[in-house]
């Protein structure tokens, strides 16, 4: 009896301490960022344009460039991850194809963020012609959150209650026009919920855009979608690995590292936050 | 155009908008291959997936990329030693033992992990891991297999944890119930009948924390070291696929057998982590729970 209890005690130990690690490694890790990425930074780091070879000056080129990267993949991605999850919750209704579009989403879902970069630079730089640009690198993350974005749209989709749907078809109105004017509407906030987690993913992927938009350094700001971009992860890659002043430009280093996380988690927050608020204030 | 009609032409347009991911990863077979089989008019597949020598440069150059695959092997075995038990065990602590209050805020704690980009965490392991773990157990260098595993396996939690999470919240209570009238403790029913329940769900969650684990690039590119040999112990510095790819691509001359090598490299990593992503559907599907009635 003794030992029936010990062992159940020693499990719930080892639950508890498996959450503490995790709390404790996000949180310490959040807090390490912060107390070394907080002293780089200044309006003049987050408004000027790098100097001295990288060594000294901001990162306000990288963070427009990010800014254009996300925009663009979002422009992208919502429009076609929208009406993918439109036919796959308002029209579909099992079978093999609705099968088949399944598997084929979860596996995109899984394609290694390595892999849609030699795809955006096989597809989009070399067998398009568009080069290395801000259209190629949107195109290719936009592509890599588009099952984000059906995923979370199915879902929202899904959770307007059916009675709505029989309400509006009652009155004679076509299935079009309910799932235009009816559905679409009610399930508006938690689509955009899960775009805006779509949104933190783009601005932190770093691989997909190596090949496909990402410049060392550019001179000037771009002026076209034709025009190669710097963008915060990139930024912080290349200021951690390449170059001879590794040590010295650690305070940019950590400076950037900090602008990047508090943008990516600020924006998954918001979404979260979102989130919770619908679910709690649902109307039905 | 009767009402019907236009009924008909609006489904078929979603539809079409529904095949796009079909489409697309036609399309990224399609163009992996046509930049990455040229490489095999000079190395066989034989000699390519399992000769030891990757010298893409040199003069002849050497492409075999089984030190890479073994790179990613076990860099991503290390991550799911220790990633499995805190996904799985924090999973239950969500689903099963934490106060409401707490189980508030280490939802999102969790979420947030998963949106951390890689890229800091690279940096993360860089610059604090490597040099405090070179130090400490005076090794060549910091950046090795352990460093990286850590570093993957923090990337892999949130996936196991939500994916399991989500498992156990779908045990008809009905199992709970019937286990606590029988005279079994909290943890007991746990143990015994929620986790053997959700079963085919944490198996889900396991493979595809494994998938993220084996597809992820900065991490490795940044803390694994690079090393194009076979590692000897768990600390030597290995090259997984994604980051000899990363590394090297923007070296490579466009279109030369080093080019087609590293493309070619991609399609042995998409079809690796295409197989795990196509396990967990069977497994979910096939293992799934209808109800209580199933039992």
């Amino acid at each position: 009896m003794k030992w029936r209890y010990l062992k159940q005690q020693l499990f719930l130990v080892a639950v508890r301490i498996s959450a503490l690690i995790i709390a404790v490694a996000i949180g310490g890790f959040l807090v390490y960022i912060f107390v070394n990425g907080i002293g780089a930074i200044s309006w003049e780091f987050l408004t000027q344009p790098p100097r001295d070879s990288m060594t000294k000056g901001g990162i306000m080129p990288a963070i427009l460039g990010t800014f254009y990267l996300t925009a663009g993949a979002i422009i992208i991605a919502l429009p076609l991850g929208v009406a993918s999850a439109i036919y796959l919750s308002e029209y579909a209704k099992g079978g093999v194809v609705i099968r088949v579009i399944r598997i084929g989403v979860n596996c995109l879902a899984g394609v290694p963020s390595i892999v849609f970069g030699l795809f955006g630079l096989g597809l989009f730089v070399v067998f398009l012609h568009f080069g290395s640009c801000i259209l190629s690198g949107a195109l290719t993350l936009g592509i890599l959150i588009l099952p984000t974005i059906i995923g979370a749209s199915e879902e929202a989709l899904k959770g307007v209650p059916q009675t709505f749907r029989e309400a509006s078809l009652g009155l004679g109105v076509s299935k079009w026009q309910t799932i235009l004017r009816t559905v679409l509407p009610n399930a508006l906030p938690g689509i955009l919920t899960g775009s805006i987690l779509g949104v933190g993913r783009a601005a932190g992927e770093t691989a997909p855009i190596m090949f496909t938009a990402a410049a060392f350094f550019t001179a000037k700001l771009p002026t076209s979608i034709f025009d190669e971009v710097m963008a915060l992860p990139y930024h912080v890659y290349v200021l951690a690995t390449a170059g001879t002043h590794i040590e010295e430009t650690r305070p940019i280093q950590y400076g950037t590292v900090l602008v990047l996380v508090a943008l990516v988690l600020g924006v998954d927050l918001i979404a979260i936050i979102m989130r919770s608020y619908i679910r709690k204030n649902k109307g039905w | 155009m009767s009402r019907k009609v236009k009924e008909i032409i609006i489904k078929n347009i979603f539809l079409l908008f529904a095949l796009i991911s079909i489409v697309i990863l036609g399309l990224i077979i399609l163009f992996l291959f046509m930049e990455g089989v040229p490489i095999f008019t000079v190395v066989s597949v034989k000699d390519f997936l399992f000769g030891t020598e990757w010298c893409p440069t040199y003069d002849p150059p050497e492409f075999g990329i089984w030190s890479l695959i073994v790179g990613s092997f076990v860099v991503t075995i290390f991550a799911s030693i220790i990633a499995v038990p805190l996904g799985v065990l924090s999973a239950i602590y969500i689903a099963e033992i934490a106060p409401p209050l707490i189980k508030e805020i280490f939802k999102p704690v969790v979420e947030l992990l998963a949106g951390l980009p890689s890229v800091v965490l690279g940096f993360f392991g860089m610059a604090v891991l490597a040099p405090w773990m070179q130090e400490t157990f005076d090794l060549p260098t910091g950046l090795n297999i352990v460093n990286a595993s850590f570093l993957l396996a923090l990337m892999a939690v949130p996936t196991i944890s939500s994916i399991s999470e989500d498992a156990l919240y779908s045990v008809p209570q009905e199992f709970k119930e019937a286990s606590y009238a029988l005279g079994a403790t909290r943890v007991e029913t746990i143990v015994r009948v929620i986790v053997p329940s959700a079963l085919s769900g944490i198996s889900t969650a396991v493979i595809l924390g494994m998938a993220r684990a084996i597809g992820e690039t900065m991490v490795v590119l940044m803390v694994a070291g690079g090393a194009t040999a076979i590692p000897e112990s768990i600390f030597d510095s290995v090259r997984p696929m994604p980051a000899s790819i990363a590394a090297e691509m923007g070296e490579a001359p466009f279109r030369s057998y080093h080019y087609h090598a590293l493309f070619a490299t991609g399609i042995v990593l998409f079809f690796l982590t295409l197989g795990f992503n196509l396990i967990a559907d069977y497994v979910s599907h096939k293992f799934k729970e209808v109800g209580s009635a199933t039992l």
